[in-house]
This record gives C-alpha cells, structure tokens and sequence, in this order.
C-alpha cells in the first residue's frame, strides 16, 4: 500500500513576513534606486513647469528663485531630492557596470553599494554647499 | 524563450526595452554633467541661465536628453507597475495614464524651449 506523501506548497513571501528578513545592502539600494525613480517621476510636471517658470521670464526666474531658495522648507525638500537624483545617478552607473558583467561577485557587489551611499551623501553635500 | 539567444532586434523579448533604458540612461548622464558645468559656469542669475539656453544646439540637445527621459521613464514605470499592481484593469490603466501623460510632457518640453517669448 503506498501512502501518499503530502504535496509541498510553496507561497510567495507575503509583504508582512518581508520584515521578519534582513535585506542585504545591495537590496537596500536597488529599492531605493525604484523609489527615487519612481518619485522623481511624479515630481516630473513639478521640474517642467520650474524650468519654464525659471527661462520664461525675468520676473520668473525671480519667482522661481523666491520659491526655491525663499524658505527652509523648501530647502529641505530640495536637498531631499538632489539626494534622490544623485544617488539614482551613481546607482544607475552601478547597473550599468553590473550589466557588463563588472563587480558581480558578492565582495564587490556589497562594496560598490556602500560605495553608492557614501558617493551620493558626499556629492549631495558639495552640490547643497555650492548651491546655498 | 525557444532560442536561449536573443536577438536585440526580435519581438517581445523585451532586451530592446532593456537596452533603449540603458542608451536613454547614458546620453542623460552626459546631458546632466554637460548642464551642470555649464550652468556653474554661467553668470548667476536670468541672464546667464537663460543664456545657456539660447542656442539651438543647446536647446536641441535639451529636448534630446529630456525624449530619452521619458522613454526611459516607461520602461521604469512600467516595470514599477508591473511587478506591483496585480489587476489587470489598474495596471493597464496606470499604463496608459503614464503613456498619455508622458506625450504631454513631450508637448510641454517643446513649448518651454521654442514656444515661449
């Protein structure tokens, strides 16, 4: 007589149980690179009508000054998002090694990473310093 | 997959997209460090902002770099909204409000550098 073993079940990990892992640095990254793109996205009519705000006019482009560097709110979401533009940048260029196959081994792969966060902190810095 | 290799230049493999990001990715990088030294370079204020938008060359490379924008945008957006939204009808939805949206902005890219005055 032969028992039938019980078929296995596998499950996709659900969203609640993602916590209970520890995301590797690489993973930190590559989500953050979905993220930034995705937010940078939806800002996409605010950076348009800003630009066309800042070249349509003289007048405008003193508009445009008053709103960007008037108030420190401003300030800090501008340099929230000159982060995310910066780290997408060197993040992108990350892919673009890994995609031609350089850096794909475990060591390298979490060094460039690190390297990824700490370029774009230090970039943003200068880039914020230069800026104000 | 039939063949385990791809043609760049096949239907439906999806390495053509792959690749227009990679391209589209490229030039913007080169836009963006071409405008950034140009723009530290200028003059401060209107004149020397606007200045470097001036000439046709600028302004054409301007639009270049924002058409490989967009296009690279929807091969994001789109793999965004494929991993995430599971229901057909709000993903093709979201698809086509991305599509519809982004050909406006192409619209809007040309007045802001040939239309105004």
């Amino acid at each position: 007589m032969s028992v039938n073993k019980p078929r296995p079940v596998y499950k996709n990990i659900h969203v609640f149980d993602l916590m209970h892992y520890r995301l590797p640095i690489p993973g930190i990254i590559s989500i953050m690179h979905r993220i930034t793109g995705a937010v940078m996205f939806l800002l996409l009519p605010v950076f348009l009508a800003l630009l066309q705000m800042s070249l349509k006019s003289e007048a405008g482009y003193e508009a445009f000054k008053a709103m960007v560097w008037g108030n420190m709110f401003a300030k800090i979401i501008l340099l929230g998002l000159l982060y995310f533009f910066v780290h997408h940048f060197c993040c992108g260029i990350r892919y673009l090694l890994l995609d031609t196959h350089r850096g794909i081994d475990l060591v390298s792969a979490r060094n460039s990473s690190k390297a990824v966060v700490f370029v774009s902190v230090i970039v943003s810095a200068l880039l914020a310093v230069k800026l104000w | 997959m039939v063949n385990s290799k791809k043609h760049i230049v096949g239907a439906h493999y999806g390495t053509r997209d792959w690749l227009m990001q990679r391209v589209a990715a490229i030039v913007m990088a080169v836009y963006a460090l071409v405008l950034a030294g140009l723009a530290f370079a200028a003059p401060t204020g209107y004149a020397g902002w606007s200045g470097i938008f001036n000439n046709q060359f600028m302004k054409l490379a301007t639009f270049v770099a924002l058409i490989c924008l967009f296009l690279h945008v929807w091969v994001g957006v789109r793999d965004i909204l494929m991993d995430y939204i599971k229901p057909t009808g709000v993903r093709l939805t979201l698809l086509v409000l991305t599509i519809v949206a982004l050909i406006a902005y192409i619209g809007w890219s040309i007045h802001i550098l040939w239309g105004m005055k």
